[in-house]
């Protein structure tokens, strides 16, 4: 049998443009046999295109900060490889994340993203010390406890912003929170030394929050972090609707 | 808004897809089955003939697809109470295979009782 040989150029779509509007632009940069996507957009840039606008920093799956929609789908372009994505002689098609205002080219403003972390309350307010201080003692959470599990379970998550980019409910409501918000605000509810607890569910609640959520679970599916957002949410309308049930909501 | 499917292609994103679209077309139904019901009014003849007019295949065929979207409608939505009160995080997957093969079981069921 003939083996086939590798395409020597890899077609890449960019998209290219600004708040305004754009539209895609078409490169071939030299497919290699091991390459990631970001590799791609720098080969770009550095050779082609140098007023290409996108973002990154730590290249390893640190910093999520190059997160791009890779074929119609959200990732962290620097651990995502090439052929992973594009099979050979496939076209790679690169856009800036979605439900993002876009700055220039794949840069967005990840700003309404953070905001809405703010807005979720997603700030610890310790217990037994109030606006900011250092309470007296350390506090002892053990491992081993529900609510300890349930922390644990969201509090790796990097604000890469890809759950934000892949869900629907941010496209269709623009004031809605968002899973990443909402996974920050669950890790807090499950924090035994914080003391916001009510006034947390309740910037979580209602129509731009957990309640909008349809349980697509898309961002639970395209984590780069294998977290599970979705369930997050869940746990939020759990404790509102049993606080609300029995008459726990101040 | 763009519906990319790339993004979109994965158990728990379908099985929202088929809660949905069953609801919807069960909702589109009920006036029919009200009016149904509505022939009774009109007294036991009135609601005879029409039950003897929809002994129909074709009708037999619309009448095991409502089943189909009842079972998925009722299963979908057992799943989505149960992710959301139980707080199951594992298995996921698993629980939509479950519920598409209740809807599943029930067609086929009918099917095995029609006639």
């Amino acid at each position: 049998m003939e083996t086939l040989k590798a395409p020597e150029t890899l077609k890449v779509r960019v998209w290219r443009g600004d708040a305004a509007g754009g539209e895609f632009a078409e490169y071939a940069v030299p497919a290699r046999e091991n390459q990631t996507v970001l590799d791609v957009v720098t080969e770009i840039q550095r050779e082609i295109e140098p007023t290409l606008a996108y973002r990154f920093a730590c290249r390893v799956g640190m910093c999520g900060s190059c997160a791009m929609e890779v074929n119609g789908r959200a990732r962290w372009t620097c651990r995502t490889h090439v052929r992973r994505v594009a099979r050979p002689g496939e076209v790679l098609e690169l856009r800036p994340l979605a439900n993002l205002p876009v700055i220039r080219d794949l840069a967005t403003d990840m700003a309404p993203f953070f905001d809405k972390w703010a807005r979720a309350r997603g700030q610890f307010q310790p217990k037994d010390a109030g606006d900011g201080a250092v309470p007296d003692d350390f506090a002892v959470v053990p491992p081993e406890s529900k609510a300890r599990r349930e922390a644990d379970a969201g509090i790796e998550c990097i604000g890469c912003g890809v759950c934000y980019a892949s869900c629907d409910i941010v496209a269709w409501n623009p004031d809605y929170l968002g899973p990443a918000a909402m996974n920050r605000a669950w890790t807090l509810v499950n924090d035994v030394r914080d003391g916001a607890r009510g006034a947390r569910l309740e910037a979580v609640s209602g129509d731009a929050g957990c309640h909008s959520c349809h349980s697509t679970q898309s961002c639970t599916q395209h984590c780069p972090k294998n977290l599970d957002p979705s369930s997050a949410i869940a746990g939020l309308k759990r404790s509102l609707f049993w606080d609300s049930l029995l008459g726990r909501r101040g | 808004m763009s519906l990319d499917p790339r993004g979109r292609s994965h158990p728990t994103y379908i099985a929202f897809i088929l809660h949905r679209v069953s609801g919807l077309l069960l909702a589109l139904f009920l006036p029919l089955h009200f009016w149904a019901l509505g022939q009774a009014i009109h007294g036991e003849a009135a609601l005879e003939g029409f039950l003897r007019w929809a002994d129909n295949p074709l009708l037999k065929a619309a009448e095991w697809a409502l089943v189909v979207l009842l079972a998925l409608h009722l299963a979908g939505g057992l799943r989505v109470m149960a992710l959301e009160f139980l707080g199951w995080r594992a298995r996921q997957k698993d629980m939509v295979a479950a519920s598409l093969g209740l809807a599943f079981a029930a067609g086929v069921l009918f099917l095995l009782n029609v006639g």
